[in-house]
């Protein structure tokens, strides 16, 4: 297809490099150097979407960020991707792109009917209407919400892209490469600051691209591609271009996103496709520039209605014409040069401009250049449904309020201004607030909260002249604070021409007996009518009016809707706008990709993977792994054709007959010394420390300051002023950081170190009667007899030329040890176990048969001590002290704490002896009660009593201690199951603990 | 994301410390008789100032000492921080 609104020789893109890309099927061509809407526009291509509600033909109205409709699906290396701007989007070769919101065809969309019962889709309508019946929410009301909503389609693929994440420290981030950000940045740099220059465009300049100015003797144009390339040049500047700063956050931290490859085919090989940088910048210069905001008049949505800058930036940089008898319909000169661009081209423009004959050098060169203008004139309403044809005009009143005889004007396009909105996102998120500039009608950067300073048009500040030599100032100012130095560059002359005021007009009233559609916001379809009717409905609220009508909601976020809004409220409840307030602006400025906000943390590498350095000897041995917090440990070794079940049991039935061998490197370790150490054991955990002789561990268990058990463990005295100390596998962290609260906030005085040596050592339980007779083979020269080495006894030995520490202690109800050695030896120490223990019939064991070793044996674990549960709940009463204070103590007094009907944990086993109890059962009395059944208890644990062969279960119940022997039911409404059970000690097996004294 | 001047290490990103509570808080000593009300504001009992604030952070991905911050709850602007044997 020929380009047939390409014009021969202008613009900025490449004409020796021509790109074929695909949209909605079709092939085209465009340039190196085109956005796929300047591509698709040169093709005559108006039609790229339909509207959200009334699914109305949808073309393209600005050129940059600021797009309402041109959102598009993008296909780009077999990845699909929605909520691409096509006015953003770099064309390369081989782009495919549809659009979205449109069934069967963006030609031919069957939800366009929408647009004939807009009776039905007024304001609030979902609110409205999808109330009642309850029953069709999820039938009928979601499922078609679904299908209406949202712009384009998520892929469902794992995203094989990759993105990174980047912290970057400078002296001065400066936001946008405009002339306010060129001078603010040329001016810090050569005074030595650090500093970084972002532009969210791929080409540097802002509006310098597309305004005929001079600066220091060449065009503005000339003069921003030498200060950048200069810029480039030195060692203290980054420069990025396609790189958005979209959020502004405490303490000067503000986040940018790079887009690396999305203007490539696909990305460079060891490049990532985006890069979101987190910057802490002492100063930020923002340099954020305006946008253009459109006048609103009837059937403002038709495609060929575009905002005037766009039209000249299509004219410049692109070379494309948005119509060949444009109609340019302006409250301000600056539209003037859109029509003046078009002319020079061999358009003919015609300029529509809503004030009483104004008076500026640029209106004086229309009118030399033979433009023709009518003054006090406006666009009614635009013709055409597909693309504008004609347009309605008529004369305007000086008061705004009544039109004269409607005319009709044929055109292909109507290139709309009025007036311009300072982009003030990054300012207000920083938290500066805004105040109103009556002068051009908009919100502007008001006192800094944060180190912000805020130039050029982003500061209502419309003047080139005055915008560079501000931002030259303040570029200087800025690196003086930061750098202490004094190098001052002189400001380039500046010759542009002058703009008279603006007219403060923004809606065109409707001619008599009319009722036309006129939009406020583009993308979600937000109408005059539908803010006017939140306001008779008693809507006051900016925030409010902007919820309930969606104004300003879309992923555009309102860039050319918000102001014009405000406007209507205040008119409407006869206001002035600064009384009404405009809504929050919250970041991200533009829609940020989730791959990019996750960066590399996707996957294994969402958080880090521990392994014990026993790791690859289960591995080798068929260890099934579970996740322990971050630690993967083995949960069981497969034989066979074993599931967990059968496995677990082995296991299990081993260690009760022989000896089994488990890794418990995981568990965490704390080395405790100084000559207070005894002291804090004291003060930490609740029973008695202080007489705990050298050689020696104990079991303790420590509170919150609430009475709640925190964590359990043994804790050995290694040396006269040495402790080890062990925590669960989960705690190990809270535990540590809870020891040096104490030491470092509330007890200073205490001369205690402690530090974590969870991974300096690798552990390994043996247990099982002939767990003794294996350790005297591992350590032939020792003492190993029960007096020798008695229960809760710690010795250190040598394994075969490693230094061990021996400890005997047990969870698992057997006579069991426990050996330590650094872990670079804890392989060794494995395979020497399981070499030595064959002729003892050694089996390796995992968590699950570890759990049922301790369940069985009543011992309390993670979870019994849930969080909460006092000591008195898990039968721990013995090992509270009543001669000593310790963490948590006063809490325990607690009159909930010490009531008679406090839960305790019980054994519980069902009465057929063979159905498993799932984990969080209820406990209940009559299994037929109408809900809610009264709950007395829940099974915390469960397992498959190796000792009598029986299921087995641990609960935590109320009254607990008098309700053994009692026969209840467990309920699982969610396994559907109803279990007579009986409730038993929660010592099932050695209720005595003889086996781990023997 | 906050920006934390360690009285060790100097300024660092909030990434790097553990929120810790209020820093205005006493334990009551050890070994002290003490009324419910007491113990009840100690364990439980927290305000919620608007504005200035004393609060505690650990440095946990660091130095990890315990500092106190005087942090204004509005703003987020954190006016002094001292090392936990300090007071503010």
């Amino acid at each position: 297809m020929s380009q047939t609104y390409r014009l021969n020789n202008s613009g900025q893109i490449n004409r020796d490099k021509k790109i074929s890309f695909k949209f909605n099927g079709k092939k085209y061509f465009g340039y190196e150097g085109d956005t796929l809407a300047s591509a698709l526009l040169a093709n005559g291509v108006h039609l790229v979407g339909r509207s959200f509600k009334y699914h109305r033909p949808r073309g393209f109205f600005g050129a940059g960020v600021d797009e309402p409709y041109a959102i598009v699906q993008m296909v780009r290396n077999n990845e699909t991707e929605p909520n691409v701007r096509a006015t953003e989007q770099e064309l390369f070769e081989g782009l495919e792109a549809k659009s979205v919101n449109c069934w069967p065809s963006v030609n031919f969309d069957i939800g366009a009917i929408n647009n004939f019962f807009n009776k039905f889709l007024p304001a609030g309508f979902y609110y409205k209407t999808f109330m009642w019946p309850k029953s069709f929410w999820y039938r009928i009301y979601e499922p078609f919400i679904r299908k209406a909503a949202g712009f384009g389609v998520a892929s469902t693929k794992y995203d094989s892209e990759r993105y990174e994440h980047k912290y970057e420290y400078c002296d001065l981030l400066i936001a946008g490469s405009g002339p306010a950000g060129l001078s603010g940045a040329y001016a810090a740099a050569k005074n030595g600051a650090n500093v970084i220059l972002a532009e969210e465009k791929p080409r540097f300049g802002g509006s310098l691209l597309t305004s005929e100015v001079n600066i220091g003797n060449q065009s503005g144009k000339d003069w921003a591609e030498k200060i950048i390339a200069e810029l480039k040049g030195m060692p203290n500047v980054t420069v990025k271009n396609r790189s958005q700063v979209f959020g502004y956050y405490d303490h000067n931290m503000l986040v940018m996103s790079e887009k690396v490859s999305d203007h490539l085919p696909r990305s460079k090989k060891f490049s990532p496709k985006q890069r979101l940088w987190y910057i802490r910048a002492k100063e930020v210069l923002i340099s954020s520039g305006s946008i253009e905001r459109p006048i609103v008049f009837g059937n403002n949505d038709t495609p060929g209605v575009v905002l005037a800058s766009a039209a000249k930036e299509y004219l410049k940089v692109y070379g494309v014409l948005v119509g060949k008898k444009p109609l340019v319909f302006t409250n301000n000169d600056s539209a003037y040069e859109t029509a003046i661009e078009f002319k020079k081209n061999g358009i003919d423009p015609i300029i529509l401009d809503s004030r009483n004959a104004p008076k500026s050098e640029i209106i004086e060169e229309a009118k030399n250049l033979g433009i023709q203008i009518k003054f006090s004139y406006v666009v009614v309403a635009a013709n055409g449904y597909k693309k504008v044809k004609s347009a309605q005009i008529a004369q305007i009143s000086p008061d705004k309020k009544n039109l004269g005889k409607i005319e009709k004007i044929n055109c292909d396009c109507i290139c709309v201004s009025g007036f311009w909105t300072p982009t003030i996102h990054l300012s207000s998120q920083s938290g500066n607030k805004t105040k109103f500039d009556e002068k051009i009608d908009a919100f502007v950067p008001g006192k800094s909260k944060q180190n912000e300073t805020t130039v050029g048009s982003a500061n209502g500040i419309f003047n080139l002249e005055e915008t560079i030599s501000s931002s030259f100032e303040k570029g200087y100012q800025l690196s003086k604070k930061i750098t202490n130095n004094d190098n001052k560059v002189s400001t380039p002359q500046v010759s542009e021409k002058k703009f008279t005021n603006h007219d403060k007009f923004w809606c065109v009233p409707l001619p008599d007996k009319k009722n036309l559609k006129r939009f406020l916001d583009f993308q979600n379809d937000v109408t005059v009518s539908d803010i006017e009717l939140a306001l008779r409905e008693g809507y006051r609220s900016i925030e409010h009016v902007k919820r309930y009508t969606t104004l300003g909601m879309a992923t555009d976020q309102g860039k050319t809707s918000n102001l014009n809004g405000l406007q209507l409220v205040s008119d409407v409840e006869n206001k002035v706008v600064p009384s009404v307030g405009h809504t929050t602006f919250r970041p991200p400025y533009t829609p940020v990709s989730i791959g990019a906000i996750v960066g590399r943390e996707i996957g294994k590498h969402s958080k880090p993977t521990r392994k014990s350095p026993i790791h690859s000897w289960h591995e080798k041995n068929n260890a099934v792994f579970v996740d322990a917090g971050m630690w993967l440990r083995p949960r069981y070794y497969k034989k066979g054709s074993e599931g967990l079940f059968e496995a677990s049991k082995r296991e299990a039935a081993n260690v009760r007959k022989n000896v089994g061998v488990c890794d418990v490197t995981t568990l965490g370790k704390i080395d405790i010394k100084g000559p207070d150490a005894a002291e804090l054991l004291n003060r930490v955990y609740t029973n008695a420390w202080l007489k705990l002789p050298v050689g020696k561990a104990r079991y303790g268990v420590m509170l919150r300051e609430d009475g709640i058990v925190m964590d359990d463990g043994t804790t050995t005295r290694i040396s006269e002023n040495h402790y080890h100390m062990t925590t669960t596998t989960a705690q190990a962290a809270n535990v540590l950081s809870h020891l040096e609260y104490y030491l470092q906030l509330v007890w200073p005085e205490l001369n205690v170190n402690v530090v974590s040596t969870t991974e300096q050592w690798a552990g390994a339980a043996i247990a099982g009667p002939k767990s003794r007779s294996l350790l005297q083979k591992l350590f032939p020269d020792k003492d190993l007899s029960n007096e020798g080495l008695p229960f809760m006894g710690y010795t250190e030995g040598d394994l075969f030329g490693v230094p061990a520490r021996i400890f005997r202690i047990s969870f698992s109800g057997e006579l069991a040890y426990e050996l330590n050695v650094q872990s670079d030896f804890g392989n060794f120490m494995w395979e020497k176990i399981i070499e030595l223990g064959n002729e003892f019939e050694i089996q390796p064991y995992g968590t699950e048969a570890l759990s049922t070793l301790r369940i069985e044996m009543g011992h309390v674990a993670g979870s019994e001590l849930d969080g909460r549960t006092t000591p008195y709940d898990n039968g721990l009463d013995g090992l509270i002290s009543k001669k000593k204070d310790f963490i948590g103590k006063r809490s325990l007094n607690r009159e909930a704490f010490i009531a008679k009907s406090r839960q305790k944990v019980v054994g519980v086993v069902p009465l057929d002896k063979k159905t498993s109890i799932p984990e969080g059962s209820h406990l209940v009395k009559d299994a037929s009660a109408k809900l809610p059944n009264p709950k007395l208890g829940h099974i915390s644990a469960s397992c498959w009593s190796v000792e009598y062969n029986n299921p087995f279960s641990l609960a935590i119940m109320k009254d607990g201690k008098n309700m053994i022997g009692k026969k209840l039911y467990a309920l699982s409404p969610l396994k559907n199951k109803s279990i007579p059970v009986e409730i038993v000690s929660s010592h099932y097996v050695d209720p005595k603990g003889e086996r781990v004294r023997s | 994301m906050l920006y934390i001047k360690c009285p060790y290490c100097g300024l660092r990103s909030q990434n790097e410390f553990a929120y810790g509570g209020d820093g205005t808080v006493k334990r009551p000593t050890l070994n002290k008789e003490v009324s419910d009300k007491e113990w009840d504001n100690f364990v439980y009992n927290r305000k919620s100032p608007r504005g200035k604030h004393v609060e505690l952070w650990h440095h946990i991905s660091g130095c990890r000492q315990w500092i106190k911050v005087q942090r204004d709850t509005v703003t987020h602007e954190i006016f002094k921080t001292v090392s936990a044997d300090k007071e503010i």
